[in-house]
């Protein structure tokens, strides 16, 4: 990366654990303003524990002890006292797309109702500009108040990811967004994760290798809890600097 | 072997259906007779009860059941669903696991306890501080709403536990709390097993009769507040049947035919809302 972009995200030698079981070790990492950060990794690599201690959705693993600092806009997370604004600042969405039992229109509210009433003409608004921006506002314009739980898979994917929207998160997190998708659906949540990135940071877990390098300005790779190596996406998946990294990028493991 | 067994099962299902259907025929035609002669109106909405002038109206009876599961149900419904959320959302494992059997528990109490500790504990303190004679509508629906609740608690904690985790996950992650996160996502998903729970203890509330005997105070008048006294449908059954012949046992027979529909109509409609699933 370059100098000149802006730290979003500073991970400062983070380690976690589960009990005795080590799932972080020492992780240093940091992402920019508006970049798309790809992590990659085979099972068990701490990738979905690196989301959690960003987002603070450890502290509801009884057994998890988080050491080092996790810094948004220069902030340590541990010091921000109301955790609900921290995930409003940093959305989530998740690898089984999961809508909530409501309408598609109460799906997108729901956040942002938690934190203020909505005008009906400014809910309107949101409505339709963050389906528009999850590519998914032309396929559900005319059924907003179905259920959303009707919808396919790849439609509840876009859904989730317009609800997370709808919070207006500086960062979004996607645990493997795309795999329980088919190839289309899948191509439609890639899109509008290259659009968003104009406004905003985004993380990108994911198990398959072509993906992070479709999508991500930079990759990660994560193996047994360390980070092995971060870079350029196109130099880790050409001419990576770790002999481990490259086996796993070609396939010999994982 | 497989067709001789699925034989006896049809027979054993055939007859437990004709047992249910010969007690209802056997019910109408002991109760039809008597609602025919008096008339249906005069019957239901009939204000006085007094067999041995042979004025057979049950409205005091309907009114006392529907007040005292009215106030079982609105005593008793929250405070369930409350319970039910704390255990099954915010208490702490090992607390859950002793509480539940714990409130579990309170189903196997017979009702004579509770309507004797009603009588002795619960009416003294109403009669003292509220007024009135004590054995009232009050004392029932409070004394119903115990017995209503593990019915109610336990099959909520089950609809709590059947809501998807992802539900939650999802809630947490859009920035609601834990609290929010069960009055608006949790709550609503499990609405159709809350219900469930629900209807079973209104059936309870509307069929229990021993501790309700005891506690109500069994006037045969229509009340006018809560702390009146009162008989219900059960009620009238049972604290006349050692002594009726003639029309009045009839009037007590159709006094059945009435709960029969009273608790047919309760639970249609609220399976109903039930299944009125999102």
């Amino acid at each position: 990366m370059t100098a000149r972009m802006k730290n979003k995200i500073e991970i400062l030698d983070l380690s976690v654990r589960f009990g005795d079981a080590v799932a972080l070790q020492g992780v240093t990492l940091n992402i920019a303003e508006n970049e798309i950060l790809s992590i990659i990794g085979p099972a068990n690599s701490g990738k979905s524990t690196l989301l959690m201690a960003i987002n603070r959705m450890i502290e509801r693993v009884t057994n998890a002890t988080v050491e080092g600092s996790v810094l948004l806009g220069g902030q340590d997370v541990a010091a921000i006292r109301d955790v609900q604004e921290l995930r409003r600042r940093i959305g989530m969405v998740y690898a089984m797309p999961i809508p909530l039992p409501m309408s598609i229109r109460d799906n997108i509210l729901f956040g942002p109702r938690l934190v203020r009433r909505l005008r009906k003409s400014a809910s309107d608004d949101l409505v339709e500009q963050t389906l528009v921006a999850s590519y998914l506002w032309d396929e559900v314009k005319d059924r907003l108040d179905s259920s959303a739980v009707k919808l396919s898979g790849g439609q509840q994917q876009r859904l989730c990811i317009a609800r997370t929207l709808a919070v207006g998160p500086e960062v979004i997190m996607f645990d493997e967004p795309c795999s329980g998708l088919d190839p289309i659906s899948t191509a439609k949540v890639e899109e509008a994760m290259k659009e968003l990135k104009a406004r905003h940071t985004l993380i990108l877990v994911t198990n398959n290798t072509k993906q992070a390098a479709r999508v991500g300005d930079r990759t990660a790779f994560l193996l047994m809890g360390k980070l092995i190596e971060v870079d350029d996406t196109n130099k880790i998946f050409t001419a990576p600097g770790d002999k481990r990294t490259e086996d796993y990028v070609t396939g010999k493991f994982g | 072997m497989d067709r001789f067994i699925s034989k006896l099962l049809f027979i054993a299902a055939c007859s437990s259906i004709a047992i249910l259907a010969l007690i209802a025929l056997f019910i109408f035609k002991e109760g039809v007779p008597i609602i025919i002669r008096s008339g249906l109106g005069h019957f239901l909405f009939g204000r006085i009860w007094s067999p041995l002038e042979g004025q057979f109206g049950i409205l005091p009876f309907i009114i006392g059941s529907l007040w005292v599961t009215a106030g079982a149900l609105i005593l008793g419904v929250p405070l369930g669903v409350a319970c039910a959320v704390f255990l099954a959302e915010f208490a702490p494992a090992r607390l859950a696991a002793v509480l539940k059997p714990a409130i579990e528990l309170l189903a196997g109490i017979p009702s004579v306890v509770y309507g004797f500790l009603g009588v002795m504990w619960l009416a003294p303190i109403i009669r003292v501080h509220l007024g009135g004679p004590g054995l009232s509508i009050l004392a029932a629906s409070c004394v119903l709403a115990i017995m209503i609740l593990p019915t109610i608690v336990g099959v909520s904690i089950d609809a709590i536990h059947a809501v998807p985790r992802s539900y939650k996950e999802g809630s947490l992650a859009l920035g609601a709390t834990e609290w929010q996160t069960a009055w608006r996502v949790i709550l609503p998903a499990a609405r159709s097993g809350i219900l469930a729970g629900v209807i079973l203890g209104m059936g309870r509330a509307v069929g229990e009769t021993m501790a309700v005997i005891m506690i109500s105070g069994n006037a045969t008048q229509i009340p006018h507040s809560i702390l009146d006294s009162v008989r219900t449908l059960t009620a009238n059954i049972a604290i006349e049947m050692g002594y009726a012949v003639g029309d009045h046992r009839e009037a007590l027979f159709a006094t059945g035919i009435v709960l029969f529909f009273f608790i047919m109509a309760l639970n249609t409609v609220a399976l109903r809302v039930a299944r009125r699933r999102f």
